[in-house]
């Protein structure tokens, strides 16, 4: 069952990473990479890594996917003429692309781990507790300084769009609450005695 | 445990804490009005820090179950880096402010790149290696585009952005297979597994992979190619910075990955980087020649003394990396005194890059022309200047390693190099008069950082400020 279900989800990944690539509609590419993902879900969920299943689908589909969509929609590109572009060099990324499949084919054909390797790897599922369990051990305590360092990234990522981004405009009106607390109904309005007949 | 970590990566966390605090502040109150005390403040605590570094640390130290190290190589870098940084964000201070783009996010982002080169050069484990690499990296596409209404400073940013996502792949790819490989991301693991018995094809090609990511840090040749445009699009004291303590924090995490993490299997990376040395040296030396623009030849020249400085990390030898440190400190100092004539380069108040402009300067400024003319000579590498030495110093490093052609290759480099250096003072001196004069202004800062950074490259010659001593046990505390 579970062969069954890790081949299901293994060829959904790669058709959804193919068709990515070669869909004509942009939008329709975003879509293929959201089945991607959701079958690389798929996978961490047989390899009993749920909380990083869960993650992927939240943050990948939920969040960063549907930025891609959206951004794909608004942005004015031109895809037929990036792939106009694109075709030109096909012959050339296809000719390194051959280069590279092949060195990798060897490189993993005479793979070998280190002697010991098996014994230092990270176990991923720890026998006593649940996994989401673990990883909030290991991010928290081993990796501490890793995870204040992602930390600070997040934190320049946040300053840096908005240094590029945002623009003080002076001519739009903005709230001020002070003086909104302090308006009183007998300056803000005024009454006037209009006869009939005649304006203001 | 806890509080013994901390104490170590002390400096790291005084200089995050500080730009956090700073940022708050600045959002709080007058925002960029603090900006020029945010520069001033921002350089004071970074030489705070240097000197601190320089004066306190002792021995090694590990932290954070080897993540992080603290020897004297570390220190070293982070001496040259921190110090580097703050040089270049004073000089930048008024150029930046005469042009509206100082804001005050520029100080503390800068700060916060060099939180990230100083765990850069401390990183005893491929996952902390990122962390740094990113932070830094991140910063510096943001500080590239912070002229956002020019659409080179944009192009330059958005280039350096993908080619560097680009290259964080291709590391993270190689981090990936040295893990599957030794089935451990730290340093001192990885150098253990290597030791048992023939380096596997799986760990080589995670090897290869690592060191095209670095050497897309370095920018060494074929890994060059956004230098040029990034160096000319970002506003002058960016690529001042660009130019300086970014490429001491990478060549710090270049020889730490090789000697840390694979000082096992030098045969085996040894010949990377001598391929990488060459081909930077030449296309630095020979694709300079055609610039008119001074920002896109010193983009060229950075990419040539990468190849000189891999020379000693290719040696693989304590010699090799203390060569290759003072290469790196000799070579920051030089550019500081570059950048801060090319910052003074304005006809009119606007910033002129065509090196035409510099035609008869030495009949109107014969002190500044003098002091280029030091710097020109010296990073040529023209005895008896201080450049000549750097070169002689991996010259050494090389033949001792029995490197023979690799040294005649970058001797025929320099040479044809030194063209396009003494071309600048050949116009400065006997260029023949042009009508469009550079402005006379200078203020006083650039004009001690020129000076210093040329008599620096006179006096270095007979002292060496005990750069010499402090690079050898920073280079004896990493090779092993």
């Amino acid at each position: 069952m579970s062969v069954f279900a890790f081949y299901l989800f293994a060829i959904s990944a790669i058709t959804g990473g193919l068709f990515t690539v070669i869909s004509r509609q942009p939008v329709h590419s975003v879509l293929w990479l959201i089945l991607s993902f959701i079958s690389a879900a798929g996978l961490f969920v047989l390899l009993g890594a749920e909380f990083v299943a869960m993650l992927l689908v939240i943050v990948y589909v939920g969040a960063v996917a549907v930025l891609f969509l959206f951004v794909v929609m608004m942005l004015d590109v031109d895809f037929a003429e990036l792939k106009a572009e694109m075709a030109r060099y096909m012959p050339l990324a296809l000719l390194i692309g051959l280069v590279i499949l092949m060195q990798f084919v060897m490189a993993f054909g005479a793979w070998e781990s280190a002697h010991g390797a098996a014994e230092q790897l990270a176990q991923p599922i720890p026998a006593d507790r649940h996994n989401t369990e673990a990883l909030g051990l290991i991010i928290y305590d081993q990796y501490f300084l890793l995870f204040q360092l992602a930390g600070l990234i997040l934190l320049v990522a946040m300053i840096g769009a908005i240094v590029l981004t945002l623009r003080h405009r002076t001519d739009i009106k903005r709230q001020d609450i002070v003086a909104q607390m302090m308006r009183d109904p007998a300056k803000a309005m005024e009454l006037k005695d209009v006869k009939p007949g005649q304006g203001l | 445990m806890i509080q013994a970590d901390l104490i170590v990566i002390l400096p790291e966390i005084l200089l995050a804490v500080y730009a956090m605090g700073a940022l708050l502040v600045a959002v709080y109150t007058i925002k960029d009005g603090m900006a020029p005390t945010l520069v001033w403040l921002t350089s004071a605590i970074m030489v705070f820090l240097a000197a601190v570094i320089i004066t306190g640390g002792e021995g090694t130290n590990v932290a954070f179950n080897g993540m992080f190290v603290d020897d004297s190589f570390s220190r070293f870098a982070k001496a040259a880096v921190l110090l580097s940084g703050a040089a270049v964000l004073v000089m930048s201070q008024e150029y930046m402010s005469r042009r509206g783009l100082l804001r005050f996010e520029y100080p503390l982002l800068i700060a916060l790149a060099s939180v990230g080169m100083m765990m850069m050069v401390s990183a005893g484990d491929l996952m902390s290696l990122y962390m740094g690499l990113e932070l830094q990296s991140l910063a510096l596409y943001v500080v590239a585009a912070l002229r956002r209404d020019s659409i080179k400073s944009t192009e330059a940013g958005l280039k350096y952005f993908v080619l560097g996502a680009l290259s964080s792949g291709l590391l993270l790819y190689g981090a990936s297979l040295i893990y599957g490989f030794s089935g451990t991301t730290l340093f001192s693991g990885i150098i253990q597994t290597a030791q048992h018995g023939s380096v596997s094809v799986g760990l080589l090609f995670g090897l290869v992979f690592l060191i095209s990511g670095l050497a897309f840090k370095v920018s060494a040749v074929p890994f060059h190619m956004w230098t040029p445009d990034v160096y000319e699009g970002s506003p002058t004291p960016i690529t001042a910075f660009f130019a300086t303590a970014p490429k001491v924090a990478a060549m710090g995490l270049f020889a730490r990955v090789l000697h840390d993490a694979f000082g096992a299997a030098v045969s085996d990376w040894q010949q990377v980087l001598v391929v990488l040395s060459v081909l930077s040296m030449f296309l630095g030396a020979v694709a300079a020649i055609g610039q008119r623009d001074i920002k896109r030849l010193m983009a060229f020249s950075s990419i040539a003394h990468m190849g000189y400085a891999l020379i000693g990390l290719a040696a693989g030898t304590v010699l090799g990396v203390q060569s290759m440190l003072i290469y790196m400190a000799i070579y920051v100092t030089m550019n500081v005194g570059t950048f801060a004539f090319i910052l003074m380069m304005e006809r009119d108040g606007q910033p002129i890059t065509d090196i035409d402009a510099l035609r008869m300067y030495a009949s109107r400024e014969p002190a500044k022309a003098l002091a280029v003319l030091v710097l020109m000579f010296s990073l040529a590498g023209v005895p008896p200047f201080l450049g000549f030495f750097a070169k002689f110093g991996v010259w050494q490093a090389a033949i001792d390693a029995g490197l023979m052609g690799l040294v005649v290759a970058s001797a025929i480099a320099s040479v044809v190099g030194a063209f396009y250096y003494l071309r600048i003072v050949f116009y400065m001196y006997f260029g023949g008069e042009t009508d469009e004069q550079l402005d006379t202004h200078s203020s006083p800062v650039l004009w001690t950082a020129l000076m210093g950074s040329a008599a620096l490259m006179m006096i270095g010659v007979f002292y060496q400020f005990g750069i010499e001593g402090a690079a050898a046990s920073a280079a004896a505390a990493l090779v092993n």
